[in-house]
């Protein structure tokens, strides 16, 4: 007779049948079954092979420690190999499908390695395949992997969504059995903030699977009644099907939520716990018996049995034999003889405690046996027993076995922070360490393996943590426990049964055999690292739930030492395996980073623009036409344009940094190697900034907008570090400067208008005088457009050509650049992209960051003039004067171009003496940049040549083996093409001045689901002005106080700087104005940086809890509270209205990204 | 998962809301001190396991500095300061631990570390 159902009882519904397949047949269980549980009541035992020598397997732990019951679920895209089988919750339609079998798993043929045993033992790759080498990689191995193994994952895309999520709490109970409901129900009485998390997929553990009495009810009665209590208190977060995987510093927890079968949602949810106490009750582990054949289906820990048959009313057979060392097993016997089967009783114990007898009364009792094997194929069919006193073997039929080799504690959490167990040889168990931050355990985990124990243990615990934490705990009634064996836990240690004939699993996942362990302790690799890595016990997806400690045993006995002297090996999250899916969270795909959109980006997207990454942002590559067949074509011709007439293109992407203060000055020279302090007011200057050891950081402008006030441009790639930068000189090196910094990058839409009708064409968009002798060189104005809009116009630039930029508020840029376009058709402007800006750039000379690449000085460059000698200090000062930066034969920047117009040159290349052998010694330098320049019909490029300078007109062969190219060059100055004698073109005749419209801020939340019915809902706030207030930190009293005149709430930034919001329909100056800040106090536009968006909705909180770390409990983030924090990957402004309602504002540019990421969690929890 | 800082301007956060610059113990030298002193402060470091002052900035925050005091081997964190607060305390220690001999502000940094920690001769 083989695994069936009970007619009755249970807690599965018999009135919910559901229908399920496994390998393509179908089955049905019931809603309370487990894929497990249900494939066993259809007589299913059979539900995998192992992973070296295919050998039939069966359910064996049935926990999340199951190392066979492995099997592969759904199909396509969404397969997922190797769940265990035991943790699948049943749900309809489920199609399943076992794993390491061919052609199917009655019949495998892999399963001949196992008649191949004696040359697969422990390390056998290491000797066998060792010879010839040659064919390790193309035979060998590919064979190997191919032969063992476990389920093949998927290699589509997975479409499902995954969603990370923090959770903040006073204590977090990991496990709900006795000691876990306990622990949870005493610190939620004392008014803590609990999260309980159970890995299955109801609370109760072991309450739901032994048949005991608490007070009046039965175990799912007690469970019940606790969870119904934590339901309804609102400070309790109950996760089921939650596995805390790891431990990590300062009182974090990673747990994986599976929400398989949940309908909506995310497939997975990995939560980030941050708790102050932790109470550990996972619970122990049932240690299988280590003697022949115990791996056969059929054969499995006693626990598991009578829990199936008591939960999932499975029945095991009509006659069970019991193999045990303790009281698991008596009382496995007492629950299967009261549901009338027929038990043999093998106690390896010659004295058993009359409790545990009185519980096991009506069975065959065989004291002082043990089970040296357990026979028959695909599933046990009977066992040999032993009689150790006498030798006498005896061989009784069964149709299963349960066995109880004691408890192994779960104390994997407790140990991730590197601490390892302690062992207690009078219980015969490995124990939690010593405790530490806040990690209490609780339960069978600390080794209390009676009902009436755990349940005051979990009390205890849990009293402990919030008392640690202030509360006051009410002291838990006292209620009657009954409960098997009368409480009697007892064990004893029983490593293997050295009377067995078969194969002795102790690794089961592995194949690791006792015979393994024995060969490793005499080739040399006792140590139990060792030992694990020479056989691989322990190295399982399971990574040796089951059979560490078994492994331990019988290390200690080969070298005749106890356990605590073999040690374990170290425990590392994660506890389970846990998909790379769950942990990347919305972060993959376009995702995978913010996408930051410039003020023109929909400007660009109108005029056609390509894309492509630069950093963060999307940046216009080039703007094809029709009939160009690639970009070098449109590249071309914007190149063409810009010098020949003019051109327009985004320059917003370039850092900009708003610096005022009373030492703003001082601070420049201290950061540039330049004097900028004698830059005069409405005066650019471009600078250079060092790194401290005299290398090139990063090169800009520098504007002075008033008496201490000023803009600096960075590069648009090391914005951020410059900024960085800036800050860490400010703060930590002179924070004796009064300077303020803001970032001003994304308040402000920065047009470029190149090329030599460039003046033309913003004459009739610019409202003032912007002749060579009013705007020259380098000027900077404040202007009014003819529309009257208030703009910022630089005469910069970087093509060489005459050229303006022109910034406006970032809302205003579309509107004006269109303006700026119908402006210029008269003279054909040209929208042009990144690429013609490289163009423009390198037939200059000018140099980017492929120039700055962290080896270069101002000196290589040929910028040395650009360093004063006159300053007593700037960062990079003394280090510059190193011998080395000042030598001779430094690799300067040179131009090239090759012998052959048409030939390519690329960056990376290496430059060679002609006929000179590639090597260290004879390497000449390298190609940085390089272009088709369409002025000059010639491939040209900047290099980076010893002794560059000395060396123009010389003929070098640039050595490019990666791409397979050598060209002869020709060097040349850096500088191919010279400044025109007139560089502006003047308009025949007069145009009409053009007015842009009224620019407007985009609808960000367009097209994104912005509510989940009334739970939460998301909204972009009206415009409104938004003023950074910056002063030295002594003044950050007054900075606050002027902040929050505007409109009655404090957005505080850091010490010295806060945000100040304006009300309905004022205008910055307005603000400005009304704020009453002293003259000593910076006031910055930022009302185009910023975009705000409200969340409000009973889950608001939920959904900023998948963005940022900020603990939003009421009573520690009030109504009025506001902070910057990382939402995602993006920095805003965290700021709570009222109790379900919270602003979110950000930085404009990232705006539209953050956008997408609120939508996907609002729609996630719809 | 997450390391938690606290930070004294904004409380506690992640440490994926910090970046972190290195060393905090190394005194940038007064600019005429000798070019021993600036080859220390730019090149010397230790790697030392125990405790350390950092410089980390809450760049994802208030995006001040801050000099973070944690140990390398535990990851505990003993305590957060403002860089500035830290700078100007530093300052403000009596006159032998800083001098008038250029070489000091290099001495100075080392007071911070254990001597001989990992590093041969400055």
């Amino acid at each position: 007779m083989s695994f069936s159902r009970f007619s009755d009882g249970g807690l599965i519904d018999r009135s919910r049948r559901i229908g399920f397949t496994f390998d393509g047949k179908r089955f049905e269980g019931f809603a309370g079954d487990t894929l497990a549980s249900a494939l066993l009541a259809n007589g299913v035992s059979l539900m995998g092979r192992s992973f070296k020598y295919h050998r039939p397997r069966g359910l064996l732990s049935g926990g999340a420690s199951e190392p066979n019951a492995l099997v592969t679920i759904g199909d396509g895209a969404t397969r997922e190999p190797n769940l265990r089988a035991s943790m699948v919750a049943l749900r309809e339609g489920l199609r399943t499908e076992s794993q390491n079998r061919w052609p199917s798993l009655g019949l495998d043929v892999g399963a001949v390695n196992s008649a191949l045993s004696p040359f697969l033992g422990a390390g056998f790759y290491y000797k066998t395949f060792m010879w010839p080498a040659a064919l390790w990689e193309k035979l060998y191995e590919p064979l190997i992997r191919k032969a063992a193994g476990l389920g093949r994952a998927s290699h589509a895309p997975d479409p499902q969504e995954y969603e990370k999520r923090w959770a903040h709490c006073d204590v977090l109970v990991i496990g709900s059995g006795p000691a876990g409901l306990m622990a949870a129900l005493t610190a939620a009485r004392a008014g803590a903030r609990v999260v309980l998390c159970d890995e299955n997929s109801g609370f109760g553990g072991r309450l739901n699977k032994d048949r005991v009495e608490i007070g009046d009810a039965d175990g799912p009665g007690f469970a019940a009644s606790v969870v119904a209590e934590l339901e309804s208190n609102p400070n309790v977060r109950l996760l089921a099907n939650s596995t805390v995987f790891g431990t990590y510093d300062s009182g974090v927890y990673g747990a994986v939520e599976r929400r398989d079968g949940a309908g909506s949602g995310p497939a997975q949810r990995v939560w980030r716990i941050v708790a102050k106490r932790c109470v550990l009750a996972a619970g122990a582990e049932e240690r299988p018996l280590v003697f022949g054949g115990n791996d056969r289906p059929g054969v499995m820990t006693a626990s598991l049995m009578r829990g199936l048959a008591n939960a999932q009313a499975v029945r095991p057979g009509d006659h069970v034999a019991v193999f045990a060392t303790g009281s698991s097993g008596h009382e496995t016997a007492r629950d299967l003889l009261a549901r009338g089967l027929a038990v043999t009783l093998v106690d390896a114990r010659a004295e058993i405690p009359t409790a545990e007898l009185a519980a096991s009364e009506g069975a065959r009792l065989l004291a002082g046996h043990v089970v040296a094997d357990a026979l028959g194929g695909k599933a046990a069919s009977g066992i040999e027993a032993v009689n150790r006193a006498s030798g006498e073997r005896l061989r009784i039929g069964v149709d299963a076995l349960a066995v109880a080799g004691g408890w192994n504690p779960v104390v994997h959490l407790a140990c991730h922070r590197g601490d390892r167990p302690v062992w207690n040889a009078e219980s015969g168990m490995f124990l939690p360490p010593k405790e530490r931050d806040g990690l209490m355990v609780a339960g069978s985990a600390a080794g209390i393996l009676d009902l009436a124990g755990c349940l005051a243990s979990g009390a205890v615990q849990g009293a402990r943590a919030v008392s640690d934490l202030g509360f006051k705990p009410q002291k838990a009634d006292a209620v009657a426990v009954r409960e098997a064996c009368g409480g009697s836990t007892g064990f004893s240690t029983l490593w293997h049964v050295a009377e067995a004939k078969g194969k002795a699993f102790v690794d089961f996942q592995n194949d690791v055999t006792v015979a393994d362990l024995g060969l490793a302790v005499r080739e040399g690799y006792g140590h139990v690292e060792l030992a694990k890595r020479y056989t691989t016990t322990g190295m399982a997806t399971d990574q040796g739930k089951l059979s560490n400690v078994n492994a331990i045993g019988i290390l200690a006995e080969n070298r005749g030492l106890a356990p605590d002297q073999v040690g374990t090996t170290t425990f590392r999250p994660f506890y389970t395996p846990v998909s790379i899916g769950a942990l990347a969270g919305e972060h993959r795909g376009a995702h995978y980073r913010p996408v930051r959109r410039s003020a023109l980006h929909g400007w660009a997207e109108k005029h056609g623009a390509v894309f492509i990454e630069a950093g963060a942002w999307m940046r216009a590559s080039h703007f094809p036409r029709d009939g160009e067949p690639g970009w070098k074509e449109a590249c071309d011709r914007e190149t063409l344009a810009v010098r020949a007439g003019v051109g327009i293109s985004d320059a917003s992407t370039l850092g900009k940094i708003d610096l005022s203060g009373k030492d703003a000055a001082r601070f420049l020279d201290l950061i540039y190697t330049g004097k900028m302090s004698t830059l005069g007011i409405g005066k650019a200057r471009y600078g250079l900034m060092l790194r401290e050891d005299g290398l090139l950081m990063d090169d800009g402008t520098v504007s002075r907008l008033g008496e201490n006030h000023y803009l600096i441009t960075t590069t648009t790639a090391a914005a951020g570090e410059a900024m960085a930068h800036m800050e860490f000189c400010a703060q930590a090196l002179w924070p004796e400067l009064d300077v303020r910094l803001a970032s001003v990058t994304d308040q402000w839409a920065q047009i470029t208008v190149a090329g030599p009708a460039s003046r033309e064409v913003l004459k009739r968009v610019v409202d003032a005088d912007i002749s060579e002798a009013a705007m020259p060189f380098l000027a900077v104005r404040e202007v009014k457009l003819h529309s009257g809009l208030a703009a910022r116009l630089f005469r910069i630039s970087f093509s060489g050509e005459l050229a303006f930029e022109l910034a406006v508020p970032a809302r205003h840029g579309e509107a004006v650049a269109d303006a700026i376009v119908e402006a210029g058709q008269p003279f054909g402007i040209t929208p042009y992209g990144l690429e013609a800006l490289n163009v423009l750039r390198i037939e200059k000379g000018f140099i980017t960051h492929a120039e700055i690449d962290g080896r270069t000085t101002p000196g290589d460059l040929g910028l040395g003039k650009m360093v004063s000698g006159k300053k007593d200090d700037f960062i990079g000062r003394v280090m510059l004067s190193r011998e080395g930066l000042q030598r001779v034969d430094r690799e300067q920047l040179v131009g090239l171009v090759p012998l052959n117009p048409a030939q390519r040159v690329l960056a990376g290349g290496h430059l060679l003496e002609p006929g000179a052998v590639p090597s260290m010694a004879n390497d000449q330098g390298h190609v940085t940049s390089s272009c088709w320049s369409p002025h000059l019909k010639s491939t040209i490029a900047l290099a980076m040549l010893k002794r560059g300078r000395e060396r123009h007109g010389e003929v070098l062969t640039v050595w490019d083996p990666l791409r397979g190219i050598e060209t002869e060059v020709r060097v040349c100055s850096p500088v191919f093409l010279e400044a025109p004698e007139d560089e502006s073109i003047a308009a025949v005749r007069e145009h009409a001045p053009v007015a842009a419209r009224d620019g407007g801020a985009p609808d960000l939340l367009e097209g994104l689901t912005v509510s989940a019915s009334d739970r939460v809902s998301l909204t972009q706030l009206p415009d409104a002005a938004v003023c950074l207030i910056a002063g030295p930190v002594a003044k950050d009293v007054a900075v606050r106080r002027a902040a929050k005149t505007g409109d009655g709430t404090l957005r505080p930034v850091q010490p010295g700087q806060a945000l100040a919001v304006g009300e309905a329909g004022e205008g910055f100056a307005a603000l400005a104005a009304r704020l009453g800040a002293s003259a000593d106090l910076s006031l910055c536009d930022l009302s185009d940086a910023r975009v705000r968006f409200a969340l409000s909705g009973p889950e608001a909180r939920e959904i900023i809890a998948t963005q940022s770390a900020v603990d939003t409990d009421a009573k520690l983030f009030k109504a009025g509270a506001s902070a910057p924090t990382l939402f995602g990957h993006v920095p805003v402004q965290l700021t709570r209205l009222g109790k379900d309602e919270f602003e979110i504002m950000a930085f404009s540019t990232y705006a539209r990204d953050l956008a997408e990421s609120l939508s996907r969690s609002i729609r996630l929890l719809a | 998962m997450a390391s938690l800082i606290t930070c004294p301007h904004c409380g506690v956060r992640p440490k994926e809301e910090f970046t972190i610059r290195g060393d905090a113990g190394p005194v940038r030298p007064a600019p005429e001190a000798k070019f021993a002193a600036w080859d220390a402060y730019v090149h010397l470091r230790d790697n030392r396991r125990g405790r350390m002052a950092e410089h980390w900035q809450h760049s994802g925050g208030c995006r001040r500095w801050l000099v973070v005091e944690r140990d390398t081997f535990t990851h505990e964190v003993h305590g957060v300061t403002d860089a500035a607060d830290h700078a100007r305390a530093r300052a403000a220690k009596p006159a032998k631990a800083r001098s008038s001999k250029a070489a000091k502000p290099a001495t100075a940094a080392k007071t911070a570390r254990k001597p001989g920690a990992g590093r041969g001769k400055a």
